[in-house]
């Protein structure tokens, strides 16, 4: 009987979630294994999703999947897998042990750790913060204050920070920061009308729908203004603000500019966790430590073992739609599978 | 304010041999400041008991020649293979370099010699057919800084005097300025990296003085060889130097630490400059802010005499400083030569008369 062979998916996010919920529908057993003590992922973290401000709340609303067939293990980090006998074994580090037909990947994304920029100060200069402090303060429903407790006059956003920068090991791009840089600066200046808000950006790779109209919006309604320049170093001054030294690539200009508050928009990076699942079996990490694609046209799903697949941000940065796409597309191919396998 | 020290230091630490070195003089630095080196070596083989070879047969390394284009790259890497070529003669391993553009310089050689090797196998033909001499790369390079850094716990032990206001009791404010090519070209070869490094802030927190930051604290000091060393250019070379004393100033520091002959030599000489040019200085009186380097601050703080170590040739005078810090001096001895004869003193120290 097919339709009673087990899937695990290690990754309990979005991508994981609803892979789950379309899998059980179609009648698998599923076990999805978290690391965390809760599911959903870096959505837990963020106060509101681009470009219509919608609330991440109400995506994980309609994902938590229900159903009798589905069963959940928090806080365990899958450490190795194994194939024996057309089955896949699971090992943690605590000894559990789990066996699946077929495994679907969604181990999702990590953020840039921006204290790698040593040049951009965060961890050093207290008035400098990432775009995910950001979120959790907007999500906390605070306002955002200097650290001795002002309403800044003036916040400068930087935008690749870990993202295409060969120097840190990045060379890709995080496709997901600019219209999350453009949502952030919208945010601040509805939270803080007075405030000048400035983004400092290299391209702005709006590729999504409804992203152009977001990034105009920013700079006719909120008066955002939009550099294209490099940060090359912050500084702080004896008042704790902080002095940036760019280059206006436009005017062809170095400039220094005098801010309250600096918030670095943080790249993604692959999960830490993929480089261990890929020993003793056949998956492998791309250039950009994410896991490959068997096709990265027509088989994105398909990792390089069969019978192992991916869904969501473990193959590249994804936005949220295009996340449960990838899940839905994923759950699919692990049915073919399976389908195939049984005949 | 949160200041940078040795805690921020997670990325960097390099290896620093501990004993039985040789050492690459500056070119520059003897005209400059000639007791800087002389107490280093001092320092290391009277204070610390470490052995170092100080060879008179080594040459400049020609890394300001190199950087202005006036020496080809194949001329710098036949250079300092001899160096190398003598401290192998000498049976030495661990190189010390005191001048940081000659820092900068080996590094970028023995970078070039990993990433190319053909690019050593001609420097190695070549010095052989104009020397006869073989060389070995060294096992280790450090900056005089580094080894100064080392054992700045045991200095801090065995100095009398500490980086204190002895009549207010507070730690002397001391901003560090770190010469470029010490970390900018290669940050693992620095300690703590190139962004924060923290070579100096840890001997001015291991003195007992307070390190400060300050916003241009990276900024270069004007010494970069294409500005000063062309004429018309000098007022870039100078305005840099102005950008960084601008910066400092609102932290009113009691102190300048710097670990590159040129640093050390523009920090202190463009201060009396900016000060002709536009009447004013960056510290609370005449005289501007001190400015020392590494090796000449242990040897105030280990006891020696700072007219025996070349602390007069400073445009900045020292005297105020030594008074803060409670260092007994003889003012009358300041300007006697070796033989304790008197010399014409200048007509005057500081930055304003």
């Amino acid at each position: 009987m097919t339709k009673k062979k087990h899937i695990a998916i290690i990754g309990g996010g979005i991508a994981g979630l609803e892979a789950g919920s379309v899998l059980t529908r179609q009648g698998y057993k599923v076990t999805i294994i978290e690391k965390e003590n809760k599911t959903g992922g870096l959505l837990n973290h963020w106060s509101s999703l681009f470009p219509d401000f919608s609330l991440p709340g109400e995506v994980l609303a309609r994902i938590q999947p229900e159903n009798p067939d589905l069963t959940l293990i928090h806080n365990t980090c899958i450490e190795s897998i194994k194939k024996e006998n057309g089955r896949f074994e699971l090992f943690d580090k605590r000894h559990l042990k789990l066996y699946a037909d077929a495994l679907l990947l969604a181990t999702g994304l990590s953020v840039f750790d921006a204290s790698l920029k040593e040049e951009y100060g965060y961890g050093l200069f207290i008035n400098v913060i990432t775009s995910s402090d950001f979120e959790r303060i907007h999500k906390a429903g605070q306002k955002l204050l200097t650290a001795q407790g002002d309403p800044p006059k003036r916040v400068a956003i930087i935008h690749c920070v870990g993202s295409r920068d060969a120097k840190v090991g990045n060379g890709y791009c995080s496709k997901v920061c600019c219209i999350t840089g453009v949502k952030q600066a919208i945010a601040i200046s509805r939270m803080l009308p007075e405030c000048e808000v400035f983004n400092f950006y290299m391209d702005l790779r709006l590729y999504g729908s409804k992203y152009d109209a977001l990034y105009l919006e920013a700079q006719k309604r909120h008066q955002i203004q939009f550099i294209r320049g490099r940060l090359s170093e912050v500084s702080e001054n004896q008042d704790q603000s902080l002095q940036l030294k760019a280059e206006d690539t436009l005017q062809g200009r170095p400039l220094r500019m005098q801010a309250d508050m600096i918030l670095l928009l943080t790249g993604l990076e692959a999960a830490r966790q993929n480089e261990n699942l890929c020993k003793n079996n056949h998956l492998e990490l791309d250039e950009n430590r994410f896991f490959k694609s068997e096709n990265m046209q027509y088989h994105r799903n398909c990792s390089r073992q069969e019978g192992i697949f991916m869904a969501g941000s473990c193959i590249c940065p994804m936005s949220v739609n295009e996340t449960l796409d990838s899940a839905r597309s994923a759950a699919i191919e692990v049915d073919n599978y399976l389908t195939q396998k049984e005949r | 304010m949160k200041t940078l020290n040795s805690d921020n230091q997670q990325l960097f630490d390099k290896e620093i041999a501990g004993d039985d070195y040789y050492y690459l003089r500056s070119c520059i630095r003897q005209n400059f400041f000639p007791g800087a080196e002389k107490v280093f070596l001092d320092i290391l083989t009277q204070k610390l008991g470490r052995k170092i070879i100080d060879d008179e047969h080594h040459t400049t390394c020609s890394g300001i020649g190199y950087h202005t284009d006036i020496v080809p790259f194949d001329t710098f890497q036949a250079i300092i293979a001899r160096q190398f070529a003598l401290m192998k003669e000498k049976g030495a391993v661990n190189a010390v370099v005191s001048c940081i553009t000659s820092f900068g310089g080996y590094h970028e050689v023995l970078e070039t010699w990993k990433e190319f090797p053909e690019e050593k196998r001609k420097a190695q033909e070549n010095l052989k057919k104009a020397t006869g001499r073989d060389f070995d790369v060294p096992k280790n390079i450090a900056h005089a800084c580094d080894i100064i850094y080392k054992y700045r716990h045991e200095i801090a032990r065995l100095a009398p005097y500490k980086l204190v206001n002895t009549h207010t009791g507070e730690p002397l404010r001391v901003v560090d300025h770190v010469g470029c090519h010490y970390a900018k070209i290669f940050p693992d070869k620095a300690v703590g990296g190139a962004e924060k490094t923290t070579v100096l802030t840890a001997m001015i927190e291991a003195w007992g003085g307070q390190p400060v930051n300050y916003p241009e604290r990276r900024h270069c000091c004007g010494f970069g060889f294409r500005h000063y060393l062309v004429k018309p250019n000098r007022s870039y070379s100078i305005s840099n130097a102005r950008k960084k004393f601008e910066s400092m100033q609102p932290y009113r520091p009691d102190l300048i630490l710097t670990n590159c002959p040129g640093c050390n030599m523009f920090l202190d000489r463009w201060q009396y400059a900016l000060a002709q040019i536009e009447g004013k200085t960056y510290s609370d009186d005449k005289n501007g802010i001190p400015v020392l380097s590494y090796e000449e601050l242990a040897g105030l703080l280990l006891g020696y005499d700072p007219w025996h170590i070349g602390l007069q040739m400073h445009q900045v005078d020292l005297e105020p400083l030594l008074k803060r810090m409670g260092i007994a001096y003889s003012a009358e001895a300041k300007y006697r030569n070796a033989k304790g004869i008197p010399m014409t003193p200048p007509k005057f120290t500081g930055c304003l008369e």
